[in-house]
């Protein structure tokens, strides 16, 4: 179990610099995930975690010791890659073995260490079995399997569960929650999707185009996103923006509509703000303070438990979310106002969120 | 679903067929017919008149002592030409594989060989290697080495080697640069966080993951080095020093075309006939149901 921290680390292809500085520090024991678009260097950055990319600038350091030199065998590391990276020619016990054998562990310890891996995983009766005689799920795990035999420092994953089907990919999640509630071993987690993120993450850490944006535990990030790329991001579906300028002590977004800003945004805030509201953060109908928006409803997606609005706005288009049982049918027009305190006000030209 | 043509009428098909039949059949089953014909016959050395004389051609040729050496020559030098070949093909390969500037010139530099008909191949090398004007005889001579294949058998049958590999690596090379390019990167990632060096993980990995590859082309080298060798073998040595570089399938050329036996040339090349269909009966049972991972 280790602490992994980089410091001013930075990641350089040629002239182009694809991470740029970045401070991070993941506690001994945490689940991190590092979550954003593809192409946004999250996975780079796993990577130069992990040794198999080198680290332009700025220090890495596994359990206190500076690993920027070190191969990645020697970095007490295990990854789990996202095609698996089994080896098609080997059983799945001699998979798992496979790094013991190398760093000559004696044959009763590497069989008492397959077996319990392959107990926790419940590959037991697949452990004579060539990887391709084994579904996408068992393959995961029997991945993580050749992770956990070596109880190593730390555990990387490599977006996992984005080659399984949606059902399978939900169940794993589970699975690997489970695992870490077991191990409690550090682990460095790498998404696109966010719903994986929110749900497996002790902390996630949120990357665009090679810098990140914010690291906070999840629902901290989803209550108070520090810009409008981490506000559109996370959350599903994504969070309302509405380009508007400043109109005294609020913005005008159009239509009429000018939602009051509290004072500490008011300090900061330039000509132009851009207000983002989650769809679940509309009210419909009376009881409901503040600036009412009259919305003609365009389309209506229901989903059961609740129901999506997609209705247009002064030349925008807004989703509301609304419980599933009074939903208005399309064509017709709804007036909504926000949830006291759950509007987001962001300077437009920069991204940032208007705090104190 | 299969894509199937289908013809209204009954003999469009046939006509079609016909030009590549015709080819077949003139320039494959009729001599391979002939062949057959031939080696139960014994002919007078002007071909005037011929009697048949059963299997005496073939029984012949297990009493000759020349024929019986040929067989080992051929052997050997077909173990040579193809485990250097392909060694040294998986070498480059391997190389090739991890350059990263450069690695199409790499490639286009190892692959024209291919390009290169068999007899030029030969003859380049025995230009190389002239006892008298060669360049690299002349280096040899330097460090002392007394360098003349036409009279040295063992040289002899290094030029040979030498031009024969030289000619077949580049078709060596692309499949296993191909067989390295299909191995995912991954994989070999996987081995080194697994603690496995680079010797170790070419040899408990890619080798493995390459070995259908490597079959295939030990017996596509072994046949070449039984048949398409015959160009550079002609274009050099012609067999000689002695007997030190005649292969069978040189033999067959030598004893019909110089040495006038036509029906014992006829055996061989029916013997070298059934040699040729159990490698290529072998080849697919085995490269046929490869392995597939």
């Amino acid at each position: 179990m280790a602490e992994i921290i980089l410091q001013g680390v930075t990641k350089s292809f040629g002239k182009t610099e694809v991470i740029h500085p970045t401070d991070i520090t993941i506690n001994d024991g945490e689940f991190v995930v590092m979550v954003g678009p593809s192409g946004c260097g999250k996975s780079t950055l796993l990577r130069m975690i992990a040794g198999l990319e080198t680290t332009t600038q700025g220090e890495i350091r596994i359990a206190g010791k500076r690993v920027n030199e070190v191969e990645p065998k020697d970095r007490n590391i295990a990854m789990v890659f996202q095609n698996y990276a089994l080896y098609p020619h080997m059983s799945v016990y001699d998979n798992m073995a496979y790094g013991l054998k190398i760093r000559k562990f004696p044959k009763d310890d590497i069989e008492k260490r397959v077996q319990r891996a392959a107990g926790i995983l419940e590959l037991g009766p697949y452990l004579q079995r060539r990887p391709r005689e084994l579904s996408g799920g068992q393959r995961q795990r029997v991945a993580m399997g050749r992770a956990i035999v070596r109880e190593p420092a730390a555990f990387l994953f490599d977006e996992p569960l984005s080659n399984l089907d949606a059902k399978l990919r939900v169940q794993m999640r589970l699975e690997i929650q489970k695992l870490h509630r077991e191990l409690r071993t550090t682990s460095v987690y790498v998404t696109h999707d966010q719903v994986e993120a929110m749900t497996l993450a002790n902390r996630m850490i949120v990357i665009n185009a090679g810098v990140v944006e914010q690291i906070g535990a999840p629902l901290e990030v989803y209550d108070e996103p520090a810009s409008l790329f981490v506000a559109g991001f996370i959350g599903s579906p994504s969070m309302n923006f509405m380009p508007g300028r400043r109109a005294g002590d609020g913005v005008d977004v159009g239509g009429g509509v000018v939602i009051p800003m509290p004072p500490e945004a008011r300090a900061r805030a330039g000509e132009q703000v851009t207000v983002g509201v989650r769809p679940e953060h509309f009210v419909t109908g009376a009881g409901a303070a503040g600036p009412v928006f009259s919305l003609h409803v365009d389309t209506v997606e229901s989903l059961g438990a609740d129901s999506l609005l997609h209705a247009g706005f002064n030349g925008t288009l807004l989703v509301v979310r609304i419980e599933g049982h009074s939903t208005p049918p399309a064509g017709t027009a709804i007036r909504v106002s926000i949830l006291p305190g759950k509007a987001y006000f962001f300077d437009t030209a920069t991204g940032k969120r208007l705090k104190a | 679903m299969e894509k199937r043509v289908i013809f209204r009428s009954a003999w469009l098909p046939y006509v079609l067929l016909l030009p590549q039949l015709t080819i077949t059949a003139m320039f494959f089953f009729w001599p391979a017919a002939q062949a057959v014909y031939f080696s139960f016959q014994l002919q007078d050395a002007f071909g005037m008149s011929s009697q048949f004389v059963g299997l005496q051609n073939y029984a012949d040729l297990f009493k000759d002592s020349h024929y019986l050496s040929s067989f080992k020559v051929t052997a050997f030098f077909s173990v040579l030409v193809a485990t250097s070949g392909i060694l040294i093909s998986l070498l480059l390969a391997t190389m090739a594989d991890s350059v990263v500037r450069g690695a199409l010139a790499y490639k286009t530099f190892l692959i024209w060989p291919y390009a290169v008909a068999p007899a030029i191949a030969g003859v380049l090398w025995a230009f190389i290697f002239a006892p008298s004007i060669g360049i690299v005889t002349y280096f040899l001579k330097k460090i002392g080495i007394d360098w003349n294949w036409i009279i040295d058998p063992e040289q002899a049958m290094a030029l040979v080697v030498i031009a024969s590999v030289w000619k077949q690596i580049s078709y060596n090379f692309l499949f296993f640069l191909a067989g390295l390019q299909s191995i995912p990167k991954s994989l070999i990632e996987a081995a080194a966080i697994d603690g496995a060096g680079p010797f170790r993980r070419f040899w408990t990995i890619v080798f493995p993951l390459l070995s259908p590859t490597t079959f295939f082309l030990l017996v596509i080298n072994i046949i070449y080095s039984f048949f398409d060798t015959f160009g550079v073998i002609d274009a050099t040595t012609q067999g000689g020093p002695g007997d030190a570089t005649k292969i069978l399938v040189y033999k067959v050329y030598y004893d019909g075309v110089k040495a006038a036996d036509l029906g014992g040339s006829s055996a061989q090349s029916v013997i070298l006939m059934i040699v040729v269909i159990t490698l290529t009966v072998i080849q697919f049972r085995y490269v046929e149901r490869k392995v597939q991972y």
